[in-house]
């Protein structure tokens, strides 16, 4: 699997495998993945969560092993645990508590003294966005709420790996818009790594910058998101009014591999050395209308559904 | 209070012993008690009979009250093993209706909002979860029974010397081990129920159930087919007959106490009561771990 150089690795599997009972559910995965957030994308049913519970020690491994931090999960459990928080899935709350009575007793479960997991408590719900309904009981939270403040139990001890499962379900349209940006600011801060699953492509993709898909039980495929982006750049997709044989010729004598794909779309590999706007030069000497002009790469939905549609579950 | 910071930024802290964190449980349980007006008062009025032994045990050493206000000088009464029994037993028998007002509170509320992944993906883990919860009775049923019988024995001490302490042992002895049976037994059947039942009041009604419905049936067996041992599945006569042997002689004769009374000629092995005991606290622990997990798993 590949690897970011940049970072040493966060998640390592080494032929790790997860039954319930006689059925396996997670099939020798292995990897070594060091990305600021990693993503895991697969369809329902494809493991997501289990590998999540796993790395959490909530079910036993059949066999291989993996690593967080270099740390093994099962030998040294209880110190991968201090090192992460997460976020569940499903509503998790404890009954009867004001939202930052809660988030106080999470963190002191992970270990802080009582008047520090106060502050903190304090400091997650502004941070996401709930400051001023902080002394509520949780029972009373909306949906939205209760998503921001299991993200605040998640954060308030300060780990060093966020697991996310599914942050944006049950989220309307603005509510997922500020969970995405508070999981991209917590990113980009650096001091956190996040392992985000979901089924929505569209969160992996504005969060991730590596991602992992599932499907079966296996890891159908791996993709950096960052490489891939850098390697699509130069890829162009061009519609045009007007342009023709000539144009197209024009366009290869600048060094660029074109191809003309009827009604004016011109799809193009930019070389290194030549700049959009010689193309607009030509363009406007042989009038023709560029109308637009794409940055064309393969979206995390192409890889997707190319990972879902190999038969053996691998690209 | 600090400044908030809306921002994120890693805690490199100070962090409290790993061995004391199950404790951080029991002292949320007891602020939200706090605030349940009837549980504090039951718990402040379970105070009262100790307070009543304990001005027995002063008049008792001080009759000389009574004739310094012109009135007759009652008959003493004896400060012995049955005095501590009987104060053990009614204190049980309120540690009984209070495990079932707290117990079912304390784990079903955390099934029922899928808490267990919250608390197990911290460094925190089942035993100690199961501990905590645990320690929120252990504690409080404690201060109900052998801590006031063992300050009582204290009391009566100061007043009767040495001798009479170094004599009578077997009672602070007795109020100790004979109170954390009870504490512990009941401490696990409601922890158990609690956490296979999700709804509180049929898992309190269970816990009256488990013991006078089984105490009932377990009469019926001894009746039918002419046998004592239905009393297996009494507890509290199991109980009972695990104190009057550790209070000793003088109470063997006599009938045990209260709600754990052990009637004469009724009485089973006590190899047998011990053994009844620790399957039933087995049977509680094997439950509670199969019930106690980061997530559920359908097989």
């Amino acid at each position: 699997m590949a690897s970011a150089p940049e970072y040493p690795p966060v998640i390592e599997l080494d032929g790790l495998e997860v039954r319930f009972g006689e059925r396996p559910i997670l099939k020798k995965l292995s990897g070594s993945f060091s990305g600021r957030a990693i993503g895991l994308l697969g369809p329902n049913g494809a493991g997501k969560s289990t590998l999540i519970n796993t790395l959490l020690g909530f079910h036993p491994l059949s066999a291989g092993t993996a690593r967080i931090f270099g740390l093994d999960i099962q030998a040294e459990a209880r110190r991968v645990r201090s090192l992460t928080g997460y976020m569940p899935e499903n509503d998790s709350f404890i009954a009867n508590m004001s939202g930052v009575r809660f988030v106080r007793l999470m963190a002191e479960l992970a270990g802080l003294p009582p008047g520090e997991a106060m502050e903190r408590a304090h400091e997650a719900f502004f941070y996401v966005g709930l400051g001023e309904a902080r002394y509520r009981d949780i029972g009373t939270y909306s949906q939205g709420m209760k998503q921001l403040t299991k993200l605040a139990q998640a954060i308030a001890h300060g780990p060093k790996l966020l697991f996310l499962d599914e942050p944006t379900n049950g989220l309307d349209p603005p509510a997922r818009q500020r969970m995405i940006q508070l999981i991209q600011e917590v990113r980009d801060r650096g001091e956190l790594r996040l392992l985000l699953s979901s089924h929505l492509l569209r969160d992996v993709e504005e969060t991730c910058d590596q991602v992992i898909i599932l499907k079966d039980g296996q890891i159908a495929a791996f993709c950096n998101l960052e490489e891939e982006r850098r390697a699509n750049r130069r890829f162009l997709e061009m519609e045009t009014r007007g342009a023709n044989g000539e144009f197209v010729e024009a366009i290869e004598r600048l060094g660029c591999e074109a191809a003309q794909s009827g009604a004016g779309r011109i799809k193009l590999v930019l070389p290194e050395g030549v700049e959009i706007r010689q193309l607009y030069a030509l363009a406007e000497a042989r009038q023709v209308q560029i109308r637009r002009l794409n940055h064309k790469r393969d979206s995390l939905e192409d890889i997707f559904l190319k990972a879902m549609e190999s038969p053996n579950g691998r690209l | 209070m600090a400044v908030y910071r809306k921002t994120y930024r890693p805690y490199e802290g100070p962090l409290t012993p790993e061995w004391s964190r199950f404790l951080i449980i029991p002292r949320y349980a007891f602020e939200e008690m706090r605030r349940k007006r009837f549980l504090a008062l039951f718990y402040l009025a379970s105070f009262f009979y100790p307070l009543v032994c304990a001005i027995i045990i002063y008049v008792v050493h001080n009759l000389s009250v009574f004739s310094a206000v012109g009135l007759p000088q009652p008959k003493a009464l004896a400060i012995n093993a049955g005095f501590y029994l009987h104060l053990l037993g009614f204190q049980s028998m309120l540690a009984f209706f209070m495990a079932s007002f707290v117990g079912p509170g304390l784990i079903s509320p955390d099934l029922m909002n899928n808490a267990m992944p919250l608390y197990l993906s911290r460094p925190f883990s089942r035993a100690e979860y199961v501990a905590g919860k645990a320690s929120v009775l252990l504690i409080l049923l404690s201060l109900m029974t052998w801590i006031p019988g063992v300050l009582l024995f204290a009391f009566q001490g100061y007043f009767e010397g040495a001798g009479w302490v170094a004599s009578n042992l077997r009672i602070p002895a007795g109020l100790f081990f004979g109170a954390w049976i009870w504490i512990l037994v009941l401490t696990l059947l409601a922890l158990a129920l609690s956490a296979w039942v999700k709804w509180k009041p049929v898992a309190g009604a269970l816990l009256f159930g488990v013991f006078f419905v089984a105490a009932g049936f377990g009469g019926v067996i001894n009746t039918v087919l002419r046998t004592n041992w239905g009393h297996l599945i009494n507890i509290s006569h199991l109980i009972g007959t695990v104190w009057i042997t550790l209070f000793e002689e003088p109470v063997r004769r006599g009938a045990g106490a209260v709600f754990f009374r052990v009637a004469r000629g009724e009485g089973i092995p006590l190899w047998a009561c011990w053994a009844s005991l620790i399957g039933i606290c087995a049977a509680c622990l094997w439950l509670l771990g199969r019930k106690i997990h980061g997530v559920e798993v359908s097989r």
